[in-house]
């Protein structure tokens, strides 16, 4: 950290890891929960049951280029 | 902060999902079509009972896949952002809009178009149903190595950066990142499950359009992120002496 306190700067400042990770892990779980949604529930894995989130995506999910059934 | 960032970045993965979404109704959707009156065909000559649609050809094609792109979209921006956020200022001298190309441009080979030159986008009737768990841990796999791959190699360039010189380096970790794909690509096994006479034409229309859905979501991304990025570091940035980035 010290580095980004004590050195001048000559334009780019990294944002401390410290200050990232919290952003890092929890919006990253969200966002990954939303890709999964989109590209495998109810095809390899199934959170919730019957085939209404496969079949409404199904589209996208080809063109995405997931496996689909 | 990253707060700031983070919410920039699914705002610009949101419009990119919009002009994905924009693009996979015009190229994307006829290869669809065709595939699936091909499943049916099969599955008629077959003299399989078709199944009952649960969710209607046109709400596939328009709500649902809007619903899927414009999704994903604001997913891969909120990551790209959180990418970007430990990047910056990490990667050399490069400002604002360059770290957002050159991350778009590392990502896309990285995630999409290195694992898809091993298991490509697949349309309706290509793939056995049951080997569908086996096919998606593949896929990702893939996707886990290749990021890898890219993040080590990226890690190599650094390294070699002072001794090479930023060309040579750069050189040197591309190619160190393509033995890696060649090894890869050999080691793990083949899928292959398309019907024999599935038309080759629409397989191909089917595949350059899921890469060019991909391409515009990459794109839109690394080049509109940079925009709204540049704003929100400048602030931080503006201790230094200069204030112009590269």
């Amino acid at each position: 950290m010290s580095d980004t306190t004590f050195a001048p700067s000559y334009g780019p400042v990294a944002i401390p890891v410290r200050e990232l990770l919290p952003w890092a892990i929890f919006a990253g779980l969200m966002l990954m929960l939303m890709i999964y949604f989109v590209g495998a529930e109810e095809g390899a894995t199934s959170l919730i049951r019957g085939t209404a989130v496969h079949e409404f995506v199904h589209d996208g999910r080809h063109l995405l280029g997931f496996p689909c059934h | 902060m990253v707060g700031k960032l983070l919410l920039r970045g699914m705002l610009v993965g949101l419009v990119a999902g919009i002009l994905a979404f924009a693009f996979a109704r015009v190229y994307g959707e006829p290869p669809v079509d065709k595939a699936i009156a091909f499943e049916e065909q099969q599955a008629q000559a077959a003299g399989e009972t078709p199944e009952p649609e649960m969710v209607s050809r046109a709400v596939q094609a328009g709500i649902g896949l809007a619903t899927g792109v414009l999704v994903y979209g604001a997913a891969l921006g909120g990551l790209f952002s959180l990418v970007f956020a430990y990047a910056y200022g990490r990667l050399g001298s490069l400002g604002p809009r360059g770290t957002s190309a050159l991350l778009a441009l590392l990502g896309f080979l990285a995630v999409i178009v290195v694992p898809s030159l091993k298991y490509p986008a697949n349309p309706p009737a290509v793939g056995n149903p049951e080997t569908i768990a086996y096919r998606t841990e593949l896929f990702f796999i893939m996707i886990v190595i290749s990021i890898a791959a890219m993040v080590a190699a990226v890690g190599l360039a650094q390294r070699l950066w002072s001794r090479l010189g930023a060309w040579n380096a750069s050189i040197v970790a591309g190619l160190a990142f393509l033995v890696v794909f060649a090894l890869v690509k050999a080691a793990l096994p083949d899928v292959n499950e398309v019907p024999e006479n599935f038309s080759a034409t629409v397989l191909w229309q089917f595949r350059v359009a899921s890469l060019g859905i991909q391409l515009v979501l990459w794109a839109v991304v690394g080049l509109g992120f940079g925009a709204v990025a540049e704003r929100v570091v400048a602030v931080r940035d503006q201790r230094g002496p200069t204030r112009r980035y590269a």
